[in-house]
């Protein structure tokens, strides 16, 4: 009558990934048990014991799930699901699980959970599983078994305090170099470097001066044109991005969130303004500031979405002419169910389009990317997994296509990682966009 | 036979009863002292004014999104539910046991309503059987303890309805109607039926971090 929890998948054993392969084979039955209680004794408590001993199986969470439904329906992928077959056993065995279980648990919690926690509106008890696929990541991080790719941009983090080996002078130069291709432009534009008593740190993520430069050239031309007092550092901690958050490794992600306050308090800057990235948001806002026991972060945290929502009411940017394309609107995690932006996107959208088309459904209840929780930086072996794991999207993205959209809006760089590779692959022709991008066509620019 | 119904409605009611609330004050005091020693930032996030705004919207039927999409569990769900807290307290018979030792007494239902409840609470456990072998995401995620608890659950009423319309050996079975209840009261502290206690701080806190840090809502 009952399921065995763990049925050896093909799954794991097709994919070929030498931070778990290597992980796994250094690990021993013996290490395993140890590194697990240790763990969950000194960092588990009152939430992980409620929760698994709340939930009464029902399964309602099943549905909330877009690997769930994208695998037409199948149990393994339901939220219980993936607890079921690493948490619940690693509590039911105390800990005495063997190397090739840790290998599943990894698969599941990194590459088959996004953290989205669109589940928690799903459960009648709101247990919040995102918390429990994070406890399994964190014991798997104690072990040292993380996917190779992630692993490699966490020791990023950790060398470098940014996310992609950005060096100091690459990442200056690269402000100099978007400052004067901007300056073709507006030529009285600057993006002011280390300047004391800005009212905002503007800080972005890794990927932007790595192989998004336009991003911020367009973001220096809205704050220029906007005439807003910002700054952005010269030394590490102008990255906001956090993958040690998503691979457990939280002595690292303390050392990031830290080093970037502080670089805010260095700049005597008024608040922080992040660009259009979610996981960074929920690093700083929500989880990285709670490592460094801060109940609210240290400093005001600005999301760009309602950043821009600021400068559009108080009438900071100008709109020139409309966008013309009918466009639809991709609801973050990180920022609508982690921060409620959506009623601000919408009027962001609604002030820069002529036509705004719904997806169904939105808002908070949104379906998630698949690329987000870290899931798109375990690497391209996961790539598949990902775009399979999220046919539902491209059903909702198709649904919406039919109703007349052309272009997909989505304030945030995991969003667009995955919904990329989800158009590309299912066929989908439609455009993709930042909000930035499209302020940048339409807004009334200084000469 | 009197014996056994003396021992079963006499010290055996006081120890299930004891057990319950002593063992439901127990879990809820261990938890609030465990939370306070390893999650001690849980009494900063929880806020009464969100988490009570969830909690209302979920123990609401149709109030969230989750019950508007699943309208025949949703309606099953909740009169189980109501049913099973409701008709023990404002049952007739149990008023009138109320009276004889204590003397105290309260508004009941009638015999006749609670006679269909009765059922109504059978048909919705044969439901939650039937949801638990039949959809394959419930299937998956059952044990043996999940049908031991629906059998704990369900026992009480069954053998209560056999009793109330003396079928056959009713007197005995009117013995295992007391024995039935007095196990799932003692039970709920000590198995997942904990839910029923815990539900309002899951729940709350959740509607907490999303009402007072992410500003969204949870249903």
């Amino acid at each position: 009558m009952a399921e065995p929890a763990i049925k050896r998948s093909d799954e794991s054993s097709k994919i070929v990934d030498e931070g778990i392969d290597k992980g796994i084979a250094r690990l021993t039955p013996e290490k395993i048990e140890q590194v697990i209680n240790k763990v969950l004794a000194a960092e588990t408590g009152a939430r992980l014991k409620t929760y698994v001993e709340t939930c009464v199986h029902c399964g309602l969470c099943s549905e909330a799930c877009h690997y769930y439904l994208s695998h037409d329906n199948d149990p393994k992928f339901s939220p219980a699901g993936k607890v079921k077959q690493t948490i619940w056993e690693i509590l039911k065995r105390k800990g005495k699980v063997d190397p090739e279980f840790i290998r599943d648990a990894s698969r599941i919690a990194s590459t088959e959970c996004n953290l989205c926690r669109r589940c928690a509106m799903y459960c009648p008890f709101g247990i919040d599983i995102a918390y429990l696929m994070s406890v399994v990541r964190r014991l798997c991080h104690m072990l040292g078994v993380t996917q190779l790719y992630i692993q490699d941009t966490a020791h990023s983090h950790s060398a470098t305090l940014n996310q992609m080996w950005v060096k100091e002078d690459e990442w200056i130069d690269t402000l100099f170099w978007q400052e004067e291709e901007a300056q073709d432009e507006i030529s009285s534009l600057r993006i002011p470097i280390e300047k004391e008593g800005s009212e905002i740190f503007y800080s972005v993520i890794a990927p932007e001066p790595k192989f998004r430069a336009q991003l911020i050239y367009q973001a220096a031309v809205i704050m220029n044109a906007a005439g807003v007092d910002f700054t952005m550092p010269a030394t590490p901690g102008w990255d906001n991005s956090d993958q040690c958050m998503f691979t457990g490794d939280y002595e690292m992600m303390g050392r990031l969130k830290k080093v970037h306050f502080e670089t805010a308090m260095r700049l005597k800057v008024k608040r922080i303004v992040m660009g259009e990235c979610g996981h960074a948001f929920r690093s700083v806002y929500d989880v990285g500031n709670r490592w460094l026991a801060w109940k609210m972060p240290p400093i005001p945290v600005t999301h760009a979405v309602e950043f821009y929502y600021e400068l559009l009411k108080q009438g900071k940017i100008k709109i020139a002419k409309k966008y013309d394309k009918p466009v639809t609107f991709q609801d973050p995690c990180n920022i609508i169910r982690g921060k409620g932006l959506h009623e601000k996107a919408r009027y962001v959208v609604d002030a820069l389009c002529e036509e705004f088309i719904e997806m169904h459904p939105n808002r908070e209840h949104n379906y998630c990317c698949c690329a987000g929780g870290g899931v798109i930086n375990t690497g391209p072996q996961y790539k598949m997994k990902r775009i399979k794991g999220n046919r539902i999207k491209a059903e909702q993205l198709f649904a919406t296509k039919t109703r007349g959209a052309k272009v997909i809006i989505a304030p945030c760089h995991n969003c667009h990682g995955g919904i990329e590779d989800i158009l590309h692959h299912y066929g989908l022709d439609m455009e993709l966009h930042f909000l930035g991008d499209i302020i940048y066509k339409v807004m009334e620019k200084p000469v | 036979m009197h014996d056994i119904y003396n021992f079963v409605s006499g010290p055996l009611v006081w120890v299930s009863f004891v057990i319950f609330f002593g063992g439901s004050l127990y879990r809820l005091i261990s938890m609030a002292v465990l939370a306070r020693k390893k999650d001690v930032f849980v009494y900063e996030y929880m806020s009464l004014k969100f988490g009570l705004r969830s909690i209302l919207h979920w123990i609401i039927p149709f109030g969230t999104v989750k019950w508007r999409k699943n309208p025949l569990f949703t309606i099953v769900t909740f009169t189980f539910h109501v049913c099973i807290i409701f008709i023990p307290i404002f049952l007739s018979a149990h008023i009138i046991l109320w009276k004889e030792s204590w003397d105290i007494s309260w508004w009941y239902i009638s015999d006749t309503t609670v006679d269909i409840l009765a059922v109504v609470v059978i048909a919705s456990c044969i439901f939650f059987l039937v949801r638990r072998i039949v959809l394959p995401e419930v299937k998956y995620l059952t044990s043996v303890s999940d049908y031991v608890i629906l059998a704990i659950v369900a026992a009480p009423f069954i053998t209560g309805f056999w009793t109330y319309h003396q079928w056959a050996g009713f007197r005995v079975m009117g013995i295992i109607h007391i024995i039935a209840g007095e196990i799932m009261l003692a039970s709920i502290p000590f198995t997942r039926l904990i839910h029923m206690i815990f539900f309002p701080f899951t729940r709350g806190y959740m509607g907490s971090e999303f009402g007072a840090i992410r500003h969204a809502k949870d249903w």
